[in-house]
């Protein structure tokens, strides 16, 4: 429940934009073990604002611990790691509580009014779409829209950093589409920086910024991609050839690292 | 739509859905009523259905069955009440907290290795033959089921729920609010329900201790005088408390779970 994390104090982050390098969340030489299982070892991470970065790992690669600590749900004490205190959660299974209406799971945890937390439930929903469900119950939604409200339940809150955990997985293709265009439209409308932690190499290509690969606790590779979304069809194919590789190559081989530097990739090595 | 419904056939339905179900009651009850009227059953082994009911219904005109159905419901609630009460206490205390669970589970377990109806001779050593003893023993009776459903309900709460209400900086009193307790009530309702059948079960053997008002008394009575009918009316009556108490915690449960897809669906 109380993960300290050394959290970014309001000042620094209002400060003028003099170093636009200055980090939103920081983590260095980040090891994180369970008994004489090590997770995560020595890996080191930084993330700008409004960046959005999607996380690529096989099963175990410890993505998930990743995200579990940059969301504040571990103790991290005597780490090096610097995370905005304003953050919110989706997880892959939305977990509402299925007790609660579904306003009022957008809700969960605003203080103020229930007049004024209403109104701006009904605001967050009415950007996923879903006016029409401000008074159902969790449990008569369809997965989409579940998802949808986890996402208005995060967004409501206006975070600086946006952690979705596998958000899509469980869903149809067809709405997983829709998914995608939902989340870059609130996050151009927002502009949070975003971790998405996803095992699908073309929903990574098609929504980030910058893609990492992760496995055995170690970020092996790195991709920036500056084409457009929309206009990502000629970057994908070598790109996804490339990270494919990376995620079945043999696991840490440092010669899978540097890549060639591609037309549009530009290539970074962790 | 309705009109491809024939007739004979909802006839056939209803008479399935609810005919054939009374046929085998109704029946037992003839052959019972038939065999006291040949006097193949002597009204001292039990009295014939129709004296019962003529029987009820002095009791009821009299008065005499309502004033003790009530001065039984108020033993069985008061005692329920206390008894409900502690148990849900002692469930949050070991439900919420490592060093509640490690004092009060333990006695718990132990207390629930005595079969409440062996304490019966202590309770009237302690608190005599008047109405202390009979509530106490109800109310002792029905702190365990509510303690081991809410206690594990609480337990129970999805890991993953109260993980993703953490992720939204709720408070401990905050995530107790509205995501433990809220997600352990529909033990704690399987654990009334088992409450109030205990009590119903406990209020009749201690209705037995000396009393001199209630359904315990007017059996007791009974068999002095071997009114079997009496009696018979009397077991109607527990049966009908049973029910009863059913009846209401469905309410309840159909009230406070009405976000579950079973009612939701409805």
């Amino acid at each position: 429940m109380d993960a300290r994390l050394s959290f970014l104090a309001d000042h620094t982050i209002a400060e003028p934009v003099l170093t636009p390098a200055a980090p939103l969340v920081r983590l260095k030489n980040f090891s994180r073990s369970f008994g004489a299982n090590t997770i995560i070892s020595g890996l080191d991470l930084e993330i700008a604002e409004g960046e959005f970065v999607a996380l690529l790992g096989r099963s175990g690669s410890g993505k998930t611990t990743l995200l579990r600590t940059l969301a504040g749900l571990d103790d991290v004490r005597g780490q090096d790691v610097e995370v905005p205190s304003s953050r919110a959660v989706v997880f892959q299974d939305a977990r509402l509580l299925p007790w609660k209406k579904v306003w009022r799971n957008v809700a969960l945890g605003l203080k103020g009014l229930t007049g004024r937390v209403r109104l701006k439930a009904e605001k967050a929903l009415h950007e996923v779409g879903l006016d029409h469900r401000l008074d159902a119950w969790p449990l008569t939604l369809s997965g989409g829209e579940a998802q949808r409200v986890a996402l208005a339940r995060a967004l409501v809150r206006e975070p600086k950093l946006l952690l979705l955990d596998e958000p899509f997985a469980a869903l149809d293709a067809l709405t997983r589409l829709k998914m995608h265009d939902l989340v870059l439209a609130l996050w151009k409308a927002h502009r949070p920086a975003v971790l998405m932690v996803t095992h699908d190499v073309d929903e990574a290509i098609a929504l980030a910024d910058r893609v990492l690969v992760l496995d055995q606790g170690r970020i092996v590779a790195q991709e920036c991609i500056h084409a457009s979304r929309g206009e990502r069809g000629e970057v994908s194919r070598g790109l996804r050839a490339k990270l494919l590789s990376v995620l079945g190559g043999e696991p840490g081989h440092e010669s899978v690292i540097p890549f060639p530097h591609g037309a549009h990739a530009h290539e970074a090595v962790a | 739509m309705s009109t491809s419904l024939s007739l004979p056939a909802v006839r056939k339905f209803a008479f399935d859905l609810g005919g054939s179900r009374w046929v085998s009651p109704i029946v037992f009850l003839l052959l019972w009523e038939l065999g006291s009227r040949t006097g193949l059953i002597p009204e001292r082994t039990l009295a014939a259905p129709s004296a019962v009911v003529s029987t009820l219904l002095g009791m009821v005109v009299s008065g005499e069955l309502p004033s003790n159905v009530l001065v039984s419901t108020l033993r069985a609630l008061v005692g329920l009440t206390i008894g409900v009460t502690v148990g849900v206490v002692l469930a949050l205390v070991a439900g919420l907290s490592r060093s509640g669970e490690a004092t009060v589970d333990p006695l718990m377990q132990i207390k629930r290795t005595i079969p409440t109806l062996a304490l019966t001779p202590l309770f009237i050593v302690w608190f005599g033959i008047g109405e202390t003893p009979k509530i106490a023993l109800i109310a002792f009776a029905s702190v365990f089921p509510i303690y081991l459903n809410l206690y594990s309900g609480i337990r129970g709460v999805d890991l993953r729920l109260i993980e993703g209400a953490r992720s939204f900086g709720l408070s401990r009193s905050e995530l107790i609010l509205h995501v433990i307790l809220p997600g352990a009530l529909p033990s704690l309702l399987v654990g009334l329900r088992y409450s109030l059948s205990v009590s119903i079960l406990v209020l009749v053997v201690a209705e037995q201790i000396n009393a001199s008002a209630g359904l315990g008394y007017l059996i007791n009575n009974a068999r002095d005088f071997m009114r079997t009918d009496i009696i018979v009316v009397c077991l109607m009556v527990y049966a009908i408390l049973g029910l009863g108490a059913d009846w209401i915690v469905r309410a309840i449960e159909r009230r406070a779970l009405v976000w579950r897809p079973s009612i939701v669906g409805q």
